[in-house]
């Protein structure tokens, strides 16, 4: 009874004082250390420990100053090793799970509709530090739009890695060809496919296999993807035409008949780890992968890591096409702190930040943003010093960086790319001594199914 | 005269209370009402997931469109799908096969040992079971993997040439069954043993009287009490063995060629690694109708035989 006396009673002064009271209370809030809310990234699990210290205490330095709770959780990802993978299909159907996610190659071609649209960060980034890389720019757009900001973190290119000796032996000095500092030389121009072809006998002679695989696995595909866009052959054309007898795949083709038997015998069945074993062991004169494998022999094997020399991959008729394995970060549209997310990510990826996790990483990671080719990290890196110096690709390496299976469309490309066609048909020709018909025939089969679907 | 606390006329309240009580009295609504987690764990844990991939399997690759079965016309025409089921049935069946076999005659062994001898070698033979199945995965791809493997060490220092074993299509098969059956023959082991010593020892003494050998033991006794015990963990392994994962994964990822690709990698491979996870459910639902055939044909005899004993 008494409140509803009350009640009634309530004056249009005291409804005035109400009101006055209720509009300033943001203004008397206090500041909670989370004042901005929460976020939960799931990035990569960096294959290098020590960078991945780095990146949490940077994570927890932007989460104090901007005062948002920031969780995160490292993800791997590779060979038999796919917690990463699994984790964005998860969440990608059950629209719940971390606000922002690491994504590798094709991976955002394949969720982008669960993504938001990022060309406001990326644009952004581009305007402050120059152009993104070509190949990370093809994987991370959609209709002219970028799903995802490519990284730093875990992005790898993977070049030449030889042994000095070995080269030398063969009459070729590749620090000459590729010395530790800027510039073009004369000898670059020779190390080529066709001499690549000249040196595997050479290398099988000397006990020195190349440790190039025809696996199934990514390492195996990439080198083969840059091979292809070498001499400009592609299973898919960039329209979305089979291309599979065009006159470039059969070039390539039978570039691999030849190649294949001065491989290891166990080429066809090599993972990621296979070649960096055949590197560490001293079995091998020449891989093609980021300097992980360098970085291990440098712990495990000091003398052949002091015999080691990083750089690009040969050149073809066509273009000197470097392999390249970007990560992303995309932020899912079911996200509930997407300003905050993009703020960090933006955060992230400025120079000072990209510096520090490029220096954890021992120089593994490979920013997309090419004017930060040149952090110093490259330059000290050794023994030898500067065996990494022309790991990133510099002005003057007249490289291309290489999505494989492009140019075909990133729908039909990530499919190429995750069941390894062209390296199942290269199997097929030189291991299972199957006819170039039937191979071709395979090939056009499989890939109608993946246009199809 | 109504209730105090409820207002209820105590007859009618009565009457009430002792119908409650007689159904919770009542075994069955006991039996019911303690099933209903575990009705609701198979609900949401088998049921559910089960008719969604077969939504998920008739979807496009982007998941926007109803295709209806043509996921599955097309894993139909598709050679690379063909291995996969031969390669899968040569798997499993092979590896069950030896499984049986191998923990048959361990637990032959083992019942024969006495004492303390016997708990030594059981805990030693149940190592392989036991251990996560991806490490000793990867412990074999060590002994066997082409290049620098321990078994290719001693093939060289023995003066025979080093075989890549994963390389070729026959020796990769071979070796996936071989770690498959290294895992899981303990478990063969370890059913068969503990029906075997359920068995009445004056069965084997009256057989020893009237002149058995060891082996007509096996046949006339050991065989007939465990033909069900067989037939079920048969059943049981096959299941498991079809969906393995892990072991092709880590051995081979389905190279050379896809020639040792079996359901589960290749579903992995076209679900998840290449992003289309129809096709990659639809690869996976394969599994069903097949395991079902094997199920009929198992189940129906063990219901057989235990119509007979009855």
């Amino acid at each position: 009874m008494n409140i509803r006396k009350s009640a009634g009673r309530l004056s249009r002064r005291d409804a005035l004082k109400a009101g006055v009271a209720a509009a300033a209370l943001p203004l008397v809030h206090v500041r909670t250390a989370h004042a901005a809310g929460s976020l939960k990234l799931a990035f990569w699990d960096h294959w290098v420990p020590a960078a991945n210290p780095v990146m949490k205490q940077l994570v927890a330095e932007w989460g104090k100053k901007n005062k948002v709770d920031v969780t995160l959780d490292l993800l791997s990802a590779g060979s038999a090793n796919s917690k990463l993978p699994l984790t964005q299909a998860a969440e990608a159907l059950s629209g719940t799970g971390h606000d922002v996610m690491a994504f590798s190659v094709w991976d955002v071609q394949h969720y982008h509709e669960h993504l938001i649209v990022m060309d406001d960060v990326v644009d952004g980034l581009i305007k402050q530090y120059g152009p993104m890389d070509p190949a990370a720019q093809y994987m991370a757009q959609v209709k002219g739009h970028w799903m995802a900001l490519p990284t730093s973190v875990g992005s790898q290119y993977k070049p030449a890695c030889g042994r000095i000796s070995f080269f030398k032996s063969q009459g070729i000095d590749v620090e000459s060809w590729y010395p530790a500092k800027p510039g073009a030389t004369a000898g670059a121009k020779d190390w080529t496919y066709a001499e690549m072809l000249k040196l595997a006998p050479a290398a099988a002679k000397a006990g020195l296999h190349f440790g190039i695989g025809i696996g199934q696995t990514s390492d195996s595909v990439d080198f083969s993807g840059g091979l292809m866009r070498a001499y400009g052959a592609a299973l898919v054309d960039a329209k979305g035409n089979i291309t599979v007898r065009s006159e470039p795949v059969m070039e390539v083709l039978e570039y691999m008949q030849k190649l294949v038997p001065y491989l290891p015998a166990d080429t066809a069945s090599y993972n990621d780890a296979s070649n960096n074993r055949a590197l560490i062991s001293g079995k091998s004169a020449l891989i093609f992968n980021p300097p992980s494998a360098w970085f291990v022999a440098r712990r495990d094997a000091p003398k052949v890591a002091a015999d080691c020399w990083t750089f690009p991959s040969p050149v073809g008729p066509k273009a000197r096409a470097i392999p390249y394995d970007p990560f992303f970060w995309g932020i899912w549209k079911f996200s509930k702190n997407q300003a905050a997310a993009k703020e960090l990510l933006t955060w992230l990826q400025q120079r000072p930040q990209v510096q520090k996790l490029c220096d954890a990483s021992a120089g593994y990671d490979i920013p997309p943003l090419m004017s930060m080719h040149n952090f110093n990290i490259w330059s000290t890196e050794g023994p030898p010093v500067g065996t990494v110096y022309n790991y990133p690709i510099r002005p003057w390496h007249d490289s291309v960086s290489n999505a494989s299976c492009t140019p075909a469309p990133p729908r039909i490309a990530s499919q190429l790319f995750s069941n390894a066609t062209f390296n199942v048909m290269v199997t097929k020709l030189t291991k299972q001594n199957q006819k170039m018909k039937d191979v071709l025939d395979w090939a056009e089969h499989e890939i109608n199914g993946y246009i199809n679907m | 005269m109504a209730d105090a606390t409820t207002g209820f006329p105590a007859a009618a309240l009565s009457t009430r209370t002792s119908a409650l009580h007689r159904l919770a009295r009542r075994r069955s609504s006991i039996a019911f009402a303690m099933c209903i987690p575990l009705f609701a764990l198979i609900l949401g844990m088998v049921v559910y997931p089960f008719f969604y991939s077969i939504y998920l399997s008739m979807l496009s690759r982007d998941m926007s469109r109803f295709i209806g079965l043509f996921n599955y016309e097309y894993l139909l025409t598709s050679e690379t799908f063909h291995l996969v089921i031969f390669q899968s049935c040569l798997f499993a069946v092979t590896a069950v096969f030896f499984k049986a076999v191998i923990g048959f005659i361990l637990a032959h062994v083992m019942h024969n040992i006495h004492g303390r001898d016997q708990r030594v070698w059981r805990g030693l033979l149940l190592v392989p079971w036991v251990i996560p199945p991806a490490l000793s995965t990867l412990g074999w791809w060590w002994m066997i993997s082409g290049s620098y493997s321990a078994i290719n060490w001693i093939l060289v220092h023995l003066g025979i040439k080093a075989v890549p074993w994963l390389a070729l299509t026959g020796w990769a098969r071979f070796w996936v069954i071989v770690v498959n059956v290294w895992f899981g023959a303990p478990f063969f082991m370890i059913m068969y043993l503990a029906t075997l010593k359920s068995v009445p020892d004056q069965l084997y003494e009256a057989a020893a009287i009237d002149g058995a050998t060891g082996l007509q033991k096996i046949r006339y006794i050991s065989l007939p009490l465990l033909q069900n015990v067989i037939s079920i963990t048969v059943l049981f392994s096959l299941i498991v063995t079809f969906a393995n994962f892990d072991i092709v994964e880590i051995l081979t990822a389905g190279a050379p060629a896809n020639t040792t690709q079996v359901f589960a990698t290749y579903a992995f491979q076209v679900g998840i690694g290449a992003g289309n996870i129809p096709m990659g459910s639809a690869v996976s639902l394969f599994i069903f109708p097949i395991l079902a055939i094997f199920a009929i044909f198992i189940l129906r005899g063990v219901n057989r035989r235990s119509r007979e004993a009855m």
